[in-house]
C-alpha cells in the first residue's frame, strides 16, 4: 500500500497542474460550477471550446490507445488528472457520454474501421454523442425496449422512440439499442447501432425538466436508415455490448463524479463560511459542523473506495464491488450536499435566479433541483442495489 | 500509487483467518467472554508464537517490526472472529504507549516480554468525566522525593485486571493549555494502593475496569519521557489504536454481511429465498457499501499513520466517524434481516452487534470525530 506518486507520475501531475494554471478559463464563473454534475445548456459552447483545448493539450482519452486518438496511459494517470481537475475546480467535460461510455465500448467491440472513425472525434468534441437506451415503456427494464430496426437492403430501418435522452439536441451520434429480432428471447434480439443523429427521420423534442431547463429530450425515429456497417459488436449482440457501456459508465462515474463532488463540497464549505445563522457564522453551529464534516468524510471515503477499484483494475482484476457501489454512493452524497446547501440558506433558499437577493445568483436552487435526477439517471438507485445484491453478493433474482 | 495489500499481507490474512477459525470459533469466544479474563494461557501463548503480540514491536525489542497497515490485516481477522481478551490492550494501548513514550530502559524491560506473551500491559487514560480530550486528564501525580504519588480514578480501562503494567496518564502541572502538564507513568499493577475492579460490560468480549489510585508511589524510573509532555505521544497512541479498532470493526462488519447474505440465500418465506425480495436485497446492498467504504478509509488511515503524513489525524477521525456509524448500521441490519433468530443468545449476531456498539463509543464516537474533522479542515 502506497499513496505516494512515482517520479513519472509526479512529473505527469506537474505537467497537468502547470497546464491548468496557465489555461484554466478566467471567465469560468464560480456560479456555473457549483452544480457539479451536468453542464447547463447555456454553457455548451463554452464547454465545447474547453474540451477542445484539453484535447489539443493531450489530456483527453488518457487511457485510450494512441492509434485511436488517446494517449495510451493507465487509469493511474487518469486518476491523477481527475485529482488535478478537482483541485483546480476546472469545468466539466461536455462530451461525457462519448468519453465515458461510447468510446470505450467502440474500442472494446468495434472493428478497425469503426475504431479509427469515431473515438478521436469524441475526444476533440467535434462529434457529440448521446445514449439511446431508455424508452417510454422501458426504463429500468431495459430489455423490454420496443424500438425496431428492420433490414432493408444494405440498411436497417429504425422506427420507434427514445426518451430522457440527455444532450440529444446537440448530439451528432447516438448509441442506439434497437430490436432486430422480435421473435428471439428479449435479451437476444437487440442490436447496438451507431446512429447518425443528422439522418432524415430523426426528430428531437426537448423535454422541460423540473429545473425549467431542457437538457434531455424525446427522440423519434421515422424510417431512419442506418447502414449495416454501423452495427457495433455484431447483429443481435446488443445486450452484451450495451452492458459493457454501462460498466464503463459506472467506472467513469466513479472517477469523474468524485471529482465533481469534491468541487461541489468546496462550494458548500465556501457558502457556509459566508452564511450567517441565528446571529453567528453558520460554521459555528454544531449541527452545521456535523453535517459538513460528514459530507467531507463521505467525499474522501468515496475517493479512496474509487482508488481501491483502480488498484484492482491495474492489477488486471475485474472491477470489484467498489466500482458497482460508486454510482449510488455519489447519488446519495450529492443529493444530501444539495439539500444541505439549501438548508444553509434558510428563507433565501426560496429565491431563484432573477432575484437580486438570491444567493450566488440562484445557482444552488438549480443544482438542488437537478440533483433529484441523480438517483434515476444512469440506472436508478433501486436498480444499482439489485445489481449489487445479485451480481456482487450473489442473492437470487426476484 | 497502489491501494492494495502485498503478498506478505495477503498471506498474513489467510494465516490469521485459518488460525482464528481453528483456535477461536464461536464456542471458544463464548467460553472466553463468560470468564473474567477473556483469554486462556494456551491461546495467549499461541498468539505469541505467531509473532502477533509483537507485530508492531521493533526487531531490537523482540518483535516483527511491522507497521499499522500490516496490523490492520490482523485486526480485521480478529474482528471477524470477535476475539476476546487483552490482545488489543496489550498491543495497541499499553505496548504502543511504551513504544511511543517509554524510556529506553522501559522499552527494554517491557517490550520483549509483551511480544513473547510473558507480560501484558494496558493504558489508563480516561476518567469518570469520560472526556476524550487532554482536559479530561486530571488525575494528579504529585512530585515527592525520588518519584511521584498518584491519587484518583481511571475508568474504562481495558483489561487492567489481567495486565502486569499500566501506562497511566496524569496531570503533573497546570499549563497554558490542557495539553500541557500531562505526564505518563509506567505503573506496575501490583503497586501498593492500586485497586482494579472489573466492570460488567454490555459487550462481554471486551473487559473494562475501574482503576483507583490511593497514594500510589512510583519511582523516578516510572516517568515516561519528559514530565509535562505526555500529551503528544498519548495522542499518537490513541490515533493508532483508533485505526486498529476501525480495522477490527471492518472485519466484524464484513462477517455480519457474510452471515446475512448466506442466510438470505437459504431462508425461505412465501415460497422464495428472502434474499430475492428487494426489501432484503437492497438492505444487503447498503450493508456492502458500508463495509467497503469502511475498509477504504481505514486502510488509508493506517497508511497515513505509518507514513506520518500531516493528514494522519484527519484520516483517523474520518475513519472512526465513518466506521462507527457503518458498523452500527451493518450489525443492526444483520439482526433485522435474520428476524427472530438474530435476536437470540444462541445466534452469534449479538456478539457483533454488541462489539459494534462498544467500539462505537471507544476512542470517540462518530459525533466526536466529525467535530474533530471540522476542526482539522478549518471549518
Amino acid at each position: 500500500m502506497d499513496f505516494t506518486l512515482t517520479p513519472e507520475q509526479t512529473s505527469f501531475r506537474d505537467e497537468v497542474r502547470s497546464w491548468l494554471e496557465k489555461n484554466l478559463p478566467k471567465d469560468w464563473d464560480n456560479r456555473m460550477r457549483v452544480g457539479s454534475d451536468v453542464p447547463r445548456p447555456e454553457v455548451y459552447a463554452f464547454l465545447r471550446a474547453w474540451q477542445r483545448k484539453m484535447y489539443d493539450a493531450g489530456f483527453m482519452g488518457l487511457t485510450w490507445p494512441k492509434d485511436y486518438g488517446g494517449r495510451g496511459l493507465t487509469f493511474m494517470e487518469e486518476m491523477i488528472f481527475q485529482e488535478e481537475i478537482a483541485l483546480a475546480k476546472a469545468p466539466p467535460v461536455l462530451n461525457i457520454l462519448a468519453i465515458g461510455m461510447a468510446g470505450p465500448t467502440i474500442i472494446a467491440y468495434g472493428n478497425e474501421e469503426q475504431k479509427r472513425r469515431y473515438p478521436a472525434k469524441m475526444l476533440s468534441c467535434e462529434e457529440i454523442w448521446c445514449q439511446g437506451y431508455s424508452e417510454p415503456n422501458s426504463g429500468s427494464d431495459l430489455a423490454s425496449l420496443q424500438t425496431r430496426a428492420e433490414k432493408v437492403g444494405q440498411h436497417y430501418v429504425v422506427n420507434g422512440q427514445k426518451v430522457w435522452t440527455s444532450i440529444a439536441h446537440q448530439a451528432d451520434w447516438m448509441m442506439l439499442l434497437a430490436r432486430t429480432d422480435p421473435k428471439a428471447e428479449r435479451h437476444k434480439g437487440i442490436t447496438y447501432f451507431l446512429l447518425d443523429m443528422h439522418s432524415p427521420g430523426v426528430t428531437v423534442k426537448p423535454l422541460k425538466q423540473i429545473t425549467g431547463d431542457s437538457e434531455f429530450n424525446e427522440v423519434y425515429f421515422d424510417n431512419v436508415e442506418v447502414p449495416e456497417a454501423n452495427i457495433l459488436g455484431g447483429l443481435n449482440n446488443g445486450w452484451a455490448v450495451g452492458m459493457t457501456t454501462l460498466m464503463y459508465e459506472r467506472l467513469a462515474l466513479g472517477f469523474g463524479l468524485q471529482v465533481r463532488l469534491r468541487i461541489a463540497l468546496d462550494g458548500l464549505v465556501d457558502l457556509a463560511k459566508r452564511t450567517r445563522k441565528n446571529g453567528a457564522r453558520a460554521t459555528e453551529d454544531p449541527t452545521v459542523r456535523q453535517k459538513i464534516a460528514q459530507m467531507w468524510i463521505d467525499t474522501e471515503v468515496f475517493k479512496y473506495t474509487g482508488a481501491r477499484a483502480i488498484t484492482r483494475l491495474l492489477k488486471g482484476e475485474p472491477p470489484g464491488p467498489e466500482a458497482s457501489a460508486g454510482k449510488m454512493m455519489w447519488t446519495e452524497g450529492h443529493q444530501r450536499l444539495q439539500e444541505l446547501a439549501m438548508e444553509l440558506q434558510g428563507p433565501y433558499g426560496l429565491l431563484a435566479r432573477g432575484s437580486q437577493w438570491a444567493v450566488d445568483g440562484g445557482v444552488w436552487q438549480y443544482s438542488f433541483l437537478r440533483s433529484r435526477a441523480n438517483s434515476i439517471e444512469g440506472g436508478t438507485t433501486e436498480i444499482q442495489k439489485n445489481i449489487i445484491g445479485e451480481r456482487v453478493l450473489g442473492l437470487p433474482k426476484g | 500509487m497502489n491501494f492494495g495489500f502485498n503478498e506478505e499481507q495477503e498471506l498474513l490474512r489467510s494465516t490469521a483467518r485459518k488460525f482464528f477459525d481453528n483456535e477461536c470459533g464461536s464456542e471458544t469466544v463464548r467460553k472466553l467472554m463468560e470468564g473474567p479474563e477473556g483469554m486462556t494461557p494456551d491461546l495467549w501463548k499461541k498468539l505469541a508464537e505467531q509473532g502477533w503480540l509483537g507485530l508492531i514491536v521493533p526487531d531490537e525489542h523482540g518483535g516483527m517490526g511491522l507497521g499499522m497497515v500490516d496490523l490492520v490485516v490482523l485486526m480485521e481477522e480478529m474482528g471477524r472472529a470477535v476475539v476476546p481478551g487483552p490482545f488489543f490492550s496489550t498491543v495497541l494501548l499499553g505496548g504502543l504507549a511504551i513504544l511511543e513514550a517509554g524510556t529506553e530502559a522501559q522499552k527494554k524491560a517491557w517490550l520483549p516480554r509483551l511480544a513473547s506473551g510473558d507480560a501484558r500491559a494496558t493504558l489508563a487514560w480516561m476518567e469518570p468525566t469520560a472526556d476524550l480530550g487532554a482536559r479530561g486528564i486530571t488525575l494528579p501525580a504529585t512530585a515527592k522525593s525520588g518519584g511521584h504519588t498518584l491519587n484518583g480514578t481511571k475508568l474504562f480501562v481495558q483489561d487492567a485486571h489481567t495486565a502486569d503494567a499500566l501506562v497511566v496518564a496524569t496531570r503533573t502541572a497546570t499549563g497554558n493549555s490542557a495539553e500541557e502538564g500531562i505526564s505518563l507513568f509506567l505503573v506496575p499493577k501490583d503497586s501498593a494502593g492500586l485497586t482494579v475492579t472489573l466492570l460488567p460490560t454490555m459487550d462481554q468480549t471486551r473487559k473494562l475496569c475501574e482503576v483507583t489510585f490511593k497514594d500510589v508511589a512510583v519511582g523516578s524510573d516510572a516517568l515516561m519521557g519528559q514530565a509535562g509532555s505526555g500529551w503528544p505521544p498519548l495522542a499518537r497512541v490513541i490515533d493508532r489504536a483508533t485505526v486498529g479498532l476501525c480495522a477490527e470493526m471492518c472485519g466484524g462488519a464484513q462477517k455480519v454481511l457474510d452471515m446475512t447474505v448466506e442466510y438470505a440465500k437459504i431462508r425461505q418465506a412465501f415460497g422464495r429465498p428472502i434474499g430475492s425480495y428487494q426489501g432484503v436485497k437492497h438492505k444487503a446492498a447498503d450493508m456492502l457499501v458500508d463495509v467497503e467504504n469502511s475498509k477504504s478509509i481505514t486502510y488509508y488511515a493506517a497508511w497515513a499513520m505509518d507514513e506520518g503524513v500531516a493528514e494522519g489525524p484527519l484520516a483517523v477521525s474520518m475513519a472512526k466517524a465513518y466506521v462507527s456509524d457503518a458498523y452500527r448500521r451493518v450489525s443492526g441490519a444483520g439482526i433485522q434481516l435474520h428476524g427472530g433468530i438474530g435476536f437470540t443468545w444462541e445466534h452469534d449476531l449479538h456478539l457483533y452487534f454488541k462489539r459494534a456498539k462498544g467500539s462505537e463509543f471507544t476512542f470517540g464516537d462518530a459525533t466526536w470525530h466529525r467535530e474533530r474533522v471540522a476542526q482539522l479542515v478549518n471549518l
